[in-house]
Protein backbone atom coordinates (compact mmCIF):
# COMPACT_ATOMS: atom_id res chain seq x y z
CA UNK A 1 0.00 0.00 0.00
CA UNK A 2 1.12 3.36 -1.07
CA UNK A 3 -0.57 6.68 -0.11
CA UNK A 4 0.56 9.14 -3.55
CA UNK A 5 -0.80 12.38 -5.66
CA UNK A 6 -1.30 11.36 -8.59
CA UNK A 7 -2.07 14.27 -11.58
CA UNK A 8 -4.74 13.31 -14.02
CA UNK A 9 -3.50 13.13 -17.70
CA UNK A 10 -7.06 12.19 -19.42
CA UNK A 11 -10.42 11.78 -18.29
CA UNK A 12 -12.57 11.26 -21.48
CA UNK A 13 -15.94 9.36 -21.89
CA UNK A 14 -16.26 6.31 -23.30
CA UNK A 15 -20.37 5.37 -23.25
CA UNK A 16 -22.90 7.31 -21.59
CA UNK A 17 -21.99 7.30 -17.99
CA UNK A 18 -19.03 5.23 -17.97
CA UNK A 19 -15.33 7.22 -18.22
CA UNK A 20 -11.99 6.92 -18.86
CA UNK A 21 -9.12 7.97 -16.41
CA UNK A 22 -5.45 8.29 -16.64
CA UNK A 23 -3.63 9.52 -14.08
CA UNK A 24 0.59 9.75 -13.52
CA UNK A 25 2.27 9.38 -10.24
CA UNK A 26 4.30 6.68 -8.47
CA UNK A 27 2.52 3.06 -9.07
CA UNK A 28 5.64 1.03 -7.73
CA UNK A 29 2.93 -0.68 -5.14
CA UNK A 30 0.39 -1.91 -7.88
CA UNK A 31 1.84 -5.48 -8.57
CA UNK A 32 -0.57 -7.51 -10.02
CA UNK A 33 -3.38 -7.28 -11.98
CA UNK A 34 -6.69 -7.31 -10.56
CA UNK A 35 -5.80 -4.52 -7.76
CA UNK A 36 -7.45 -1.65 -7.16
CA UNK A 37 -6.68 1.95 -6.26
CA UNK A 38 -8.54 4.29 -3.07
CA UNK A 39 -9.71 7.88 -4.61
CA UNK A 40 -10.41 10.52 -1.89
CA UNK A 41 -12.38 13.43 -3.30
CA UNK A 42 -13.43 16.49 -1.90
CA UNK A 43 -16.31 16.99 0.63
CA UNK A 44 -16.56 12.90 0.54
CA UNK A 45 -15.46 11.07 4.07
CA UNK A 46 -14.38 7.02 2.48
CA UNK A 47 -11.87 6.69 -0.64
CA UNK A 48 -13.78 5.37 -3.76
CA UNK A 49 -12.21 1.88 -4.81
CA UNK A 50 -11.67 1.86 -8.28
CA UNK A 51 -10.09 -1.03 -10.46
CA UNK A 52 -6.60 -0.92 -12.34
CA UNK A 53 -7.13 -1.07 -15.76
CA UNK A 54 -3.65 -0.70 -16.98
CA UNK A 55 -0.71 0.83 -15.38
CA UNK A 56 2.97 1.13 -16.49
CA UNK A 57 6.17 2.45 -14.61
CA UNK A 58 4.19 6.01 -14.00
CA UNK A 59 0.67 6.17 -14.97
CA UNK A 60 -2.20 3.90 -14.09
CA UNK A 61 -5.14 4.07 -15.81
CA UNK A 62 -9.03 3.24 -14.72
CA UNK A 63 -12.32 3.17 -15.99
CA UNK A 64 -15.06 4.06 -14.00
CA UNK A 65 -19.20 4.12 -14.15
CA UNK A 66 -21.02 7.26 -12.87
CA UNK A 67 -23.25 5.80 -10.13
CA UNK A 68 -22.88 8.34 -7.25
CA UNK A 69 -21.48 11.46 -5.84
CA UNK A 70 -18.23 10.21 -5.64
CA UNK A 71 -17.76 9.03 -9.61
CA UNK A 72 -19.64 12.38 -10.42
CA UNK A 73 -17.07 14.51 -9.09
CA UNK A 74 -14.42 12.17 -10.74
CA UNK A 75 -16.87 12.67 -14.39
CA UNK A 76 -16.34 16.18 -13.82
CA UNK A 77 -12.47 16.42 -13.55
CA UNK A 78 -10.08 17.90 -15.78
CA UNK A 79 -6.22 16.90 -17.08
CA UNK A 80 -3.60 19.05 -14.61
CA UNK A 81 -6.15 18.19 -11.80
CA UNK A 82 -4.48 16.17 -8.82
CA UNK A 83 -5.99 13.06 -6.94
CA UNK A 84 -4.92 11.50 -3.50
CA UNK A 85 -4.75 7.46 -4.09
CA UNK A 86 -4.12 4.73 -1.71
CA UNK A 87 -2.04 2.34 -4.75
CA UNK A 88 -1.55 -0.80 -4.54
CA UNK A 89 -4.88 -2.80 -2.90
CA UNK A 90 -6.33 -5.88 -3.44
CA UNK A 91 -4.28 -9.49 -4.21
CA UNK A 92 -5.26 -9.53 -7.96
CA UNK A 93 -5.11 -12.54 -10.16
CA UNK A 94 -3.05 -15.08 -9.98
CA UNK A 95 -1.56 -15.74 -13.59
CA UNK A 96 0.19 -18.93 -12.91
CA UNK A 97 -2.92 -21.11 -13.04
CA UNK A 98 -4.14 -19.74 -16.32
CA UNK A 99 -3.47 -22.74 -18.91
CA UNK A 100 -2.60 -21.92 -22.50
CA UNK A 101 -6.08 -20.78 -23.24
CA UNK A 102 -7.25 -18.63 -20.52
CA UNK A 103 -10.73 -17.65 -20.97
CA UNK A 104 -11.78 -14.29 -19.43
CA UNK A 105 -15.00 -12.95 -19.14
CA UNK A 106 -16.09 -9.28 -18.09
CA UNK A 107 -19.55 -7.45 -17.40
CA UNK A 108 -19.98 -3.93 -17.57
CA UNK A 109 -17.34 -2.40 -15.93
CA UNK A 110 -16.30 -5.17 -14.47
CA UNK A 111 -14.30 -5.54 -17.86
CA UNK A 112 -11.32 -2.57 -17.22
CA UNK A 113 -9.12 -5.57 -14.61
CA UNK A 114 -9.45 -7.62 -17.30
CA UNK A 115 -7.78 -5.42 -19.94
CA UNK A 116 -3.78 -5.59 -18.00
CA UNK A 117 -4.32 -9.25 -17.61
CA UNK A 118 -5.52 -10.29 -21.17
CA UNK A 119 -1.87 -7.94 -21.70
CA UNK A 120 0.05 -10.10 -19.07
CA UNK A 121 -1.26 -13.46 -20.50
CA UNK A 122 -0.73 -12.58 -24.28
CA UNK A 123 2.66 -11.62 -23.31
CA UNK A 124 3.69 -14.67 -22.07
CA UNK A 125 2.42 -16.12 -24.92
CA UNK A 126 -1.08 -17.53 -24.03
CA UNK A 127 -3.94 -17.91 -26.60
CA UNK A 128 -6.64 -15.49 -24.90
CA UNK A 129 -10.32 -15.93 -25.61
CA UNK A 130 -12.55 -12.84 -23.88
CA UNK A 131 -15.87 -12.60 -23.83
CA UNK A 132 -17.22 -8.98 -22.96
CA UNK A 133 -21.20 -8.65 -21.71
CA UNK A 134 -23.27 -5.85 -22.12
CA UNK A 135 -26.75 -4.69 -21.51
CA UNK A 136 -26.98 -2.95 -24.64
CA UNK A 137 -24.93 -1.63 -28.16
CA UNK A 138 -24.76 1.58 -26.47
CA UNK A 139 -22.97 0.61 -23.27
CA UNK A 140 -19.99 -1.71 -25.05
CA UNK A 141 -16.19 -0.88 -25.04
CA UNK A 142 -12.90 -1.95 -25.12
CA UNK A 143 -13.93 -4.56 -27.89
CA UNK A 144 -11.27 -3.19 -30.19
CA UNK A 145 -8.53 -2.72 -27.50
CA UNK A 146 -8.88 -6.50 -26.83
CA UNK A 147 -8.70 -7.49 -30.06
CA UNK A 148 -5.57 -5.24 -30.53
CA UNK A 149 -3.65 -6.85 -27.79
CA UNK A 150 -4.43 -10.26 -29.93
CA UNK A 151 -7.64 -11.58 -27.78
CA UNK A 152 -10.59 -13.78 -29.59
CA UNK A 153 -13.33 -11.26 -28.23
CA UNK A 154 -16.84 -11.93 -27.99
CA UNK A 155 -19.33 -9.14 -27.34
CA UNK A 156 -22.67 -10.17 -25.62
CA UNK A 157 -25.60 -8.10 -24.79
CA UNK A 158 -28.82 -9.15 -23.32
CA UNK A 159 -31.02 -7.18 -25.57
CA UNK A 160 -29.35 -8.63 -28.80
CA UNK A 161 -28.99 -4.95 -30.29
CA UNK A 162 -24.90 -6.07 -30.74
CA UNK A 163 -22.68 -9.17 -30.78
CA UNK A 164 -24.32 -12.54 -29.35
CA UNK A 165 -27.47 -11.69 -27.57
CA UNK A 166 -27.44 -13.07 -24.19
CA UNK A 167 -25.28 -13.23 -21.54
CA UNK A 168 -21.65 -14.38 -21.31
CA UNK A 169 -22.49 -17.72 -20.27
CA UNK A 170 -23.77 -18.05 -23.73
CA UNK A 171 -21.25 -17.34 -25.61
CA UNK A 172 -18.40 -20.12 -24.14
CA UNK A 173 -15.33 -21.01 -26.85
CA UNK A 174 -15.46 -24.75 -27.23
CA UNK A 175 -11.76 -25.19 -25.61
CA UNK A 176 -10.36 -23.40 -23.17
CA UNK A 177 -8.38 -24.11 -19.60
CA UNK A 178 -8.69 -22.14 -16.86
CA UNK A 179 -10.99 -18.70 -16.58
CA UNK A 180 -10.75 -15.61 -15.16
CA UNK A 181 -13.80 -12.72 -14.03
CA UNK A 182 -15.11 -9.60 -12.96
CA UNK A 183 -18.66 -8.39 -12.96
CA UNK A 184 -22.20 -8.34 -10.81
CA UNK A 185 -22.54 -10.98 -8.44
CA UNK A 186 -25.28 -12.81 -10.71
CA UNK A 187 -22.81 -13.02 -13.51
CA UNK A 188 -20.09 -14.45 -11.35
CA UNK A 189 -22.90 -17.09 -9.35
CA UNK A 190 -24.19 -17.88 -13.55
CA UNK A 191 -20.01 -18.50 -14.25
CA UNK A 192 -19.80 -20.89 -10.76
CA UNK A 193 -22.47 -22.77 -12.03
CA UNK A 194 -21.63 -23.09 -16.01
CA UNK A 195 -18.19 -23.34 -16.18
CA UNK A 196 -16.17 -26.17 -16.86
CA UNK A 197 -12.94 -25.48 -15.34
CA UNK A 198 -11.28 -23.55 -12.33
CA UNK A 199 -10.92 -19.97 -12.37
CA UNK A 200 -10.66 -16.61 -10.24
CA UNK A 201 -13.52 -14.10 -9.57
CA UNK A 202 -13.65 -10.64 -8.40
CA UNK A 203 -15.42 -9.61 -5.72
CA UNK A 204 -17.06 -6.07 -5.37
CA UNK A 205 -18.38 -4.85 -1.79
CA UNK A 206 -18.72 -1.28 0.37
CA UNK A 207 -15.20 -0.68 1.66
CA UNK A 208 -14.60 1.42 5.03
CA UNK A 209 -11.02 1.36 4.36
CA UNK A 210 -10.00 -0.76 1.16
CA UNK A 211 -7.10 -1.84 3.38
CA UNK A 212 -7.99 -4.91 5.22
CA UNK A 213 -8.42 -2.94 8.56
CA UNK A 214 -11.91 -1.91 9.24
CA UNK A 215 -13.78 -5.36 8.31
CA UNK A 216 -16.40 -3.62 6.38
CA UNK A 217 -16.26 -6.35 3.76
CA UNK A 218 -16.05 -9.40 5.27
CA UNK A 219 -17.18 -12.99 3.27
CA UNK A 220 -17.31 -16.51 4.83
CA UNK A 221 -15.11 -18.98 2.14
CA UNK A 222 -14.68 -22.42 2.34
CA UNK A 223 -10.92 -21.40 3.51
CA UNK A 224 -12.40 -18.87 6.46
CA UNK A 225 -13.33 -15.49 6.56
CA UNK A 226 -11.72 -12.64 4.10
CA UNK A 227 -11.64 -9.21 3.56
CA UNK A 228 -12.53 -8.67 -0.23
CA UNK A 229 -10.20 -5.50 -0.19
CA UNK A 230 -7.05 -7.33 1.07
CA UNK A 231 -7.30 -11.06 1.08
CA UNK A 232 -8.88 -10.89 -2.16
CA UNK A 233 -11.03 -9.00 -4.40
CA UNK A 234 -9.88 -12.37 -6.51
CA UNK A 235 -10.96 -15.50 -4.89
CA UNK A 236 -10.57 -18.71 -6.07
CA UNK A 237 -13.69 -20.27 -7.36
CA UNK A 238 -13.16 -23.20 -5.47
CA UNK A 239 -13.41 -22.00 -1.99
CA UNK A 240 -16.32 -19.14 -2.72
CA UNK A 241 -19.06 -19.92 -0.29
CA UNK A 242 -22.51 -18.18 -1.97
CA UNK A 243 -24.70 -17.09 0.95
CA UNK A 244 -28.33 -17.71 -0.50
CA UNK B 1 10.06 13.44 30.38
CA UNK B 2 8.87 14.75 26.66
CA UNK B 3 6.45 17.52 26.18
CA UNK B 4 4.37 14.86 24.98
CA UNK B 5 4.09 12.27 27.55
CA UNK B 6 1.00 11.48 29.82
CA UNK B 7 0.56 8.76 32.70
CA UNK B 8 -2.65 6.63 31.56
CA UNK B 9 -3.72 4.88 34.41
CA UNK B 10 -0.29 4.42 35.55
CA UNK B 11 1.60 4.08 32.03
CA UNK B 12 3.43 6.48 31.21
CA UNK B 13 3.06 6.86 27.30
CA UNK B 14 5.02 8.64 24.86
CA UNK B 15 2.01 10.94 23.36
CA UNK B 16 -1.43 10.82 23.87
CA UNK B 17 -2.43 9.31 20.44
CA UNK B 18 -4.28 6.01 20.25
CA UNK B 19 -5.52 4.26 17.17
CA UNK B 20 -9.29 3.12 18.24
CA UNK B 21 -10.78 -0.30 18.67
CA UNK B 22 -11.98 -1.75 15.32
CA UNK B 23 -10.08 1.26 13.00
CA UNK B 24 -6.60 -0.42 13.28
CA UNK B 25 -6.96 -4.42 13.33
CA UNK B 26 -4.43 -5.85 15.10
CA UNK B 27 -1.46 -3.38 14.00
CA UNK B 28 -0.45 -5.15 11.11
CA UNK B 29 -1.91 -3.51 8.34
CA UNK B 30 -0.67 -0.12 9.18
CA UNK B 31 2.71 -1.70 10.29
CA UNK B 32 3.34 -2.00 6.74
CA UNK B 33 2.64 1.27 6.11
CA UNK B 34 4.53 2.92 8.82
CA UNK B 35 6.51 2.43 12.66
CA UNK B 36 3.60 1.89 14.85
CA UNK B 37 5.95 2.11 17.33
CA UNK B 38 5.23 6.03 17.23
CA UNK B 39 1.72 5.60 19.19
CA UNK B 40 1.65 6.60 22.41
CA UNK B 41 -0.36 2.81 22.25
CA UNK B 42 -3.30 1.38 20.26
CA UNK B 43 -6.37 -0.63 21.33
CA UNK B 44 -6.78 -3.76 19.33
CA UNK B 45 -9.99 -4.98 17.32
CA UNK B 46 -12.95 -5.43 19.86
CA UNK B 47 -12.44 -9.38 21.08
CA UNK B 48 -15.30 -11.58 22.59
CA UNK B 49 -14.83 -14.58 23.89
CA UNK B 50 -15.92 -16.76 20.90
CA UNK B 51 -15.17 -16.44 17.51
CA UNK B 52 -17.90 -14.33 15.54
CA UNK B 53 -18.12 -13.39 12.07
CA UNK B 54 -20.39 -10.62 12.99
CA UNK B 55 -23.30 -8.61 10.60
CA UNK B 56 -23.86 -9.53 6.93
CA UNK B 57 -22.76 -7.44 4.47
CA UNK B 58 -22.88 -4.17 3.09
CA UNK B 59 -21.35 -3.33 6.57
CA UNK B 60 -20.16 0.19 5.69
CA UNK B 61 -22.22 3.56 4.77
CA UNK B 62 -20.81 7.09 3.79
CA UNK B 63 -22.35 10.05 5.48
CA UNK B 64 -21.27 13.66 5.52
CA UNK B 65 -18.30 14.09 7.52
CA UNK B 66 -18.20 10.33 8.27
CA UNK B 67 -19.51 6.66 7.81
CA UNK B 68 -21.41 4.24 9.51
CA UNK B 69 -20.38 0.63 10.59
CA UNK B 70 -22.19 -2.07 11.39
CA UNK B 71 -19.30 -4.86 11.39
CA UNK B 72 -20.63 -6.44 14.27
CA UNK B 73 -17.84 -7.49 16.69
CA UNK B 74 -15.79 -9.86 13.89
CA UNK B 75 -12.73 -11.23 15.25
CA UNK B 76 -11.02 -14.61 16.32
CA UNK B 77 -12.11 -15.34 19.78
CA UNK B 78 -9.82 -14.50 22.49
CA UNK B 79 -8.06 -17.90 22.56
CA UNK B 80 -6.60 -17.68 18.78
CA UNK B 81 -6.23 -13.61 19.88
CA UNK B 82 -3.58 -14.73 22.65
CA UNK B 83 -1.82 -17.51 20.33
CA UNK B 84 -2.03 -16.24 17.26
CA UNK B 85 -2.33 -12.63 16.95
CA UNK B 86 -0.41 -11.73 20.24
CA UNK B 87 2.64 -13.16 18.92
CA UNK B 88 2.27 -11.50 15.55
CA UNK B 89 2.14 -7.83 17.47
CA UNK B 90 4.76 -8.34 19.71
CA UNK B 91 6.93 -7.96 16.42
CA UNK B 92 5.89 -4.98 15.07
CA UNK B 93 4.97 -3.37 17.97
CA UNK B 94 7.05 -2.79 21.49
CA UNK B 95 5.11 -1.41 23.76
CA UNK B 96 2.18 -2.01 26.17
CA UNK B 97 -1.13 -2.67 23.31
CA UNK B 98 -4.79 -1.80 25.01
CA UNK B 99 -7.06 -4.49 24.58
CA UNK B 100 -10.30 -4.17 23.75
CA UNK B 101 -12.95 -6.23 25.15
CA UNK B 102 -16.92 -7.00 24.46
CA UNK B 103 -19.24 -9.37 25.65
CA UNK B 104 -22.87 -10.37 25.62
CA UNK B 105 -23.26 -11.34 29.76
CA UNK B 106 -20.88 -10.32 31.97
CA UNK B 107 -19.65 -13.97 32.78
CA UNK B 108 -17.72 -13.66 28.97
CA UNK B 109 -16.58 -10.33 30.24
CA UNK B 110 -15.10 -11.46 33.12
CA UNK B 111 -13.54 -14.77 31.21
CA UNK B 112 -11.84 -12.81 28.16
CA UNK B 113 -10.60 -10.34 31.12
CA UNK B 114 -8.99 -13.15 32.51
CA UNK B 115 -7.44 -14.37 29.45
CA UNK B 116 -6.13 -11.14 28.78
CA UNK B 117 -5.05 -10.47 31.98
CA UNK B 118 -2.43 -13.19 31.72
CA UNK B 119 -0.56 -11.29 28.28
CA UNK B 120 2.57 -9.35 29.30
CA UNK B 121 2.15 -7.38 26.70
CA UNK B 122 -1.35 -6.01 27.58
CA UNK B 123 -0.61 -2.78 29.47
CA UNK B 124 -4.63 -1.96 29.54
CA UNK B 125 -8.04 -3.69 29.50
CA UNK B 126 -10.37 -1.39 28.04
CA UNK B 127 -14.16 -2.20 28.27
CA UNK B 128 -16.60 -1.99 25.81
CA UNK B 129 -19.87 -2.08 27.28
CA UNK B 130 -22.01 -0.88 24.33
CA UNK B 131 -22.83 -4.45 23.65
CA UNK B 132 -26.41 -5.81 24.32
CA UNK B 133 -27.11 -7.62 27.15
CA UNK B 134 -28.32 -11.20 26.11
CA UNK B 135 -29.86 -12.00 29.65
CA UNK B 136 -30.64 -8.77 30.13
CA UNK B 137 -33.44 -8.20 27.17
CA UNK B 138 -30.87 -7.12 25.05
CA UNK B 139 -30.61 -3.91 26.02
CA UNK B 140 -26.86 -2.42 26.20
CA UNK B 141 -25.02 -2.94 29.52
CA UNK B 142 -23.80 0.92 28.92
CA UNK B 143 -27.23 1.97 28.86
CA UNK B 144 -27.64 1.34 32.70
CA UNK B 145 -25.47 2.66 35.47
CA UNK B 146 -26.36 -0.72 37.22
CA UNK B 147 -25.80 -3.06 34.91
CA UNK B 148 -22.33 -1.01 33.67
CA UNK B 149 -21.19 -0.88 36.96
CA UNK B 150 -21.67 -5.17 37.05
CA UNK B 151 -18.82 -5.21 34.42
CA UNK B 152 -16.84 -3.46 35.99
CA UNK B 153 -17.17 -5.41 39.05
CA UNK B 154 -16.75 -8.89 37.67
CA UNK B 155 -13.73 -7.82 35.41
CA UNK B 156 -11.88 -6.07 38.42
CA UNK B 157 -12.14 -8.99 40.21
CA UNK B 158 -9.89 -10.84 37.58
CA UNK B 159 -7.33 -8.43 36.98
CA UNK B 160 -4.91 -6.04 38.31
CA UNK B 161 -4.35 -4.20 34.89
CA UNK B 162 -5.39 -0.53 34.71
CA UNK B 163 -9.48 -1.15 33.69
CA UNK B 164 -10.92 1.51 30.89
CA UNK B 165 -14.23 1.59 30.64
CA UNK B 166 -15.58 2.74 27.26
CA UNK B 167 -18.97 4.42 27.19
CA UNK B 168 -21.53 4.22 24.48
CA UNK B 169 -22.80 7.99 23.81
CA UNK B 170 -26.58 6.32 22.92
CA UNK B 171 -27.35 7.09 26.37
CA UNK B 172 -29.65 9.73 28.87
CA UNK B 173 -27.55 10.55 31.14
CA UNK B 174 -23.97 9.49 30.53
CA UNK B 175 -22.42 10.90 33.60
CA UNK B 176 -24.40 8.80 35.53
CA UNK B 177 -22.89 5.81 34.28
CA UNK B 178 -19.37 7.19 34.14
CA UNK B 179 -19.50 7.74 37.46
CA UNK B 180 -21.27 4.40 38.34
CA UNK B 181 -18.36 2.55 36.61
CA UNK B 182 -15.58 4.70 39.06
CA UNK B 183 -17.65 3.42 41.56
CA UNK B 184 -17.13 0.24 40.85
CA UNK B 185 -13.58 0.37 40.58
CA UNK B 186 -12.86 1.83 37.35
CA UNK B 187 -9.27 2.90 36.22
CA UNK B 188 -10.11 5.14 33.63
CA UNK B 189 -13.29 6.22 31.25
CA UNK B 190 -12.99 6.20 27.22
CA UNK B 191 -15.75 7.73 25.00
CA UNK B 192 -17.53 8.27 23.54
CA UNK B 193 -18.24 4.78 21.02
CA UNK B 194 -20.10 5.24 17.83
CA UNK B 195 -23.77 7.08 18.04
CA UNK B 196 -26.35 4.93 16.17
CA UNK B 197 -27.48 5.91 12.92
CA UNK B 198 -28.95 4.90 9.98
CA UNK B 199 -28.87 5.82 6.08
CA UNK B 200 -31.56 5.01 3.64
CA UNK B 201 -30.79 4.19 -0.46
CA UNK B 202 -33.04 5.97 -2.19
CA UNK B 203 -32.96 3.79 -5.69
CA UNK B 204 -33.76 0.84 -3.31
CA UNK B 205 -35.51 2.47 -0.65
CA UNK B 206 -33.96 0.13 1.92
CA UNK B 207 -31.46 0.74 4.48
CA UNK B 208 -27.67 0.76 2.99
CA UNK B 209 -26.29 -1.27 6.24
CA UNK B 210 -27.52 -4.87 5.96
CA UNK B 211 -27.78 -4.65 9.82
CA UNK B 212 -29.84 -1.29 8.92
CA UNK B 213 -28.62 0.87 11.88
CA UNK B 214 -25.06 0.83 12.60
CA UNK B 215 -22.44 2.96 14.89
CA UNK B 216 -22.07 6.67 13.09
CA UNK B 217 -18.16 7.89 13.38
CA UNK B 218 -16.01 10.82 11.97
CA UNK B 219 -15.84 14.33 12.59
CA UNK B 220 -19.40 14.96 12.15
CA UNK B 221 -19.20 13.80 16.11
CA UNK B 222 -16.65 15.55 17.20
CA UNK B 223 -19.03 18.38 19.16
CA UNK B 224 -20.54 15.69 20.56
CA UNK B 225 -17.56 13.93 21.82
CA UNK B 226 -15.96 17.13 23.42
CA UNK B 227 -19.27 17.79 25.08
CA UNK B 228 -19.25 14.44 26.63
CA UNK B 229 -15.76 14.21 27.45
CA UNK B 230 -15.84 17.70 29.08
CA UNK B 231 -19.37 15.83 31.12
CA UNK B 232 -17.52 13.04 32.45
CA UNK B 233 -14.10 14.46 33.23
CA UNK B 234 -15.43 16.96 35.36
CA UNK B 235 -17.94 14.48 37.11
CA UNK B 236 -14.96 11.52 38.03
CA UNK B 237 -11.31 11.61 39.32
CA UNK B 238 -10.32 9.03 36.96
CA UNK B 239 -8.24 9.54 34.14
CA UNK B 240 -10.48 10.32 30.93
CA UNK B 241 -9.73 9.62 27.00
CA UNK B 242 -11.70 11.39 24.58
CA UNK B 243 -12.80 10.07 20.80
CA UNK B 244 -15.04 11.04 18.62
CA UNK B 245 -14.38 12.13 15.34
CA UNK B 246 -10.66 13.29 16.36
CA UNK B 247 -8.82 13.66 12.89
CA UNK B 248 -5.72 16.62 13.72
CA UNK B 249 -3.96 17.71 16.45
CA UNK B 250 -6.33 20.47 16.69
CA UNK B 251 -8.77 18.26 17.61
CA UNK B 252 -6.46 16.35 19.75
CA UNK B 253 -5.85 19.76 22.05
CA UNK B 254 -9.16 20.35 21.94
CA UNK B 255 -10.19 17.14 23.36
CA UNK B 256 -7.98 17.36 26.30
CA UNK B 257 -8.72 20.89 27.30
CA UNK B 258 -12.31 19.37 27.72
CA UNK B 259 -10.67 16.56 30.03
CA UNK B 260 -9.21 14.03 28.37
CA UNK B 261 -5.97 12.87 29.34
CA UNK B 262 -5.25 10.69 26.03
CA UNK B 263 -6.93 10.65 22.76
CA UNK B 264 -7.85 8.12 20.30
CA UNK B 265 -8.33 7.98 17.15
CA UNK B 266 -10.75 5.95 15.10
CA UNK B 267 -12.25 6.65 11.49
CA UNK B 268 -9.52 9.23 10.18
CA UNK B 269 -6.86 6.03 10.38
CA UNK B 270 -9.50 4.33 7.72
CA UNK B 271 -9.24 7.37 4.75
CA UNK B 272 -5.95 8.04 5.59
CA UNK B 273 -4.00 5.19 7.27
CA UNK B 274 -1.21 7.59 8.29
CA UNK B 275 -3.32 9.79 10.32
CA UNK B 276 -2.36 9.10 14.13
CA UNK B 277 1.77 9.23 12.62
CA UNK B 278 0.61 12.67 10.97
CA UNK B 279 -1.21 13.74 13.71
CA UNK B 280 1.82 12.76 16.13
CA UNK B 281 4.16 14.91 13.61
CA UNK B 282 1.69 17.41 14.10
CA UNK B 283 1.14 18.17 17.45
CA UNK B 284 4.59 20.13 18.92
CA UNK B 285 3.72 22.89 15.74
CA UNK B 286 0.06 22.88 16.55
CA UNK B 287 1.31 22.99 20.73
CA UNK B 288 3.69 26.25 19.66
CA UNK B 289 1.16 27.74 18.10
CA UNK B 290 -1.35 28.06 21.33
CA UNK B 291 1.73 28.34 23.42
CA UNK B 292 1.43 24.93 25.15
CA UNK B 293 4.78 23.91 26.50
CA UNK B 294 3.39 20.44 27.63
CA UNK B 295 0.17 18.91 27.12
CA UNK B 296 0.31 17.96 30.87
CA UNK B 297 -0.38 21.47 31.48
CA UNK B 298 -3.68 21.64 29.34
CA UNK B 299 -5.69 18.47 30.34
CA UNK B 300 -9.42 19.60 31.61
CA UNK B 301 -8.16 23.07 31.12
CA UNK B 302 -11.94 24.43 30.06
CA UNK B 303 -13.74 24.96 33.37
Amino acid sequence: MKQGIFKISLNEKLVDNVYKMVLQGDTSDITACGQFINIQLDGLYLRRPISVCDCDDTSVTIIYKVVGKGTEQMAKMTVGETLDVLTGLGNGYDLSTSGDKPLLLGGGVGVPPLYMLAKKLIASGKKVSVILGFNTASEVFYEQEFKDLGCDVTVTTVDGSYGTKGFVTGAYPEDYTYFYTCGPEPMLKAIYKTAETNGQMSFEERMGCGFGACMGCSCKTIAGYKRICKDGPVMLKEEILWED
Amino acid sequence: MGRLNVNLCGIEIDNPIIPASGTFGFGYEFAQAYDINCLGTFSFKGTTKDARFGNPTPRIAECYAGMINAVGLQNPGVHKVISEELPKLSKCFNKPVMANISGFAVEDYAYTCEMLDKESQVGWLEVNVSCPNVHGGGMSFGTSPEAAAEVVRAVKAVTTKPVIVKLSPNVTDIVAIAKACEDAGADGISLINTMLGMRIDLKTRKPVIANKMGGFSGPAIFPVAVRMVYQVANAVKIPVIGMGGVSSAEDVIEMMLAGATAVEVGAANLINPYACRDIINDLPRVMDKYGIDNLNDIIGGVK
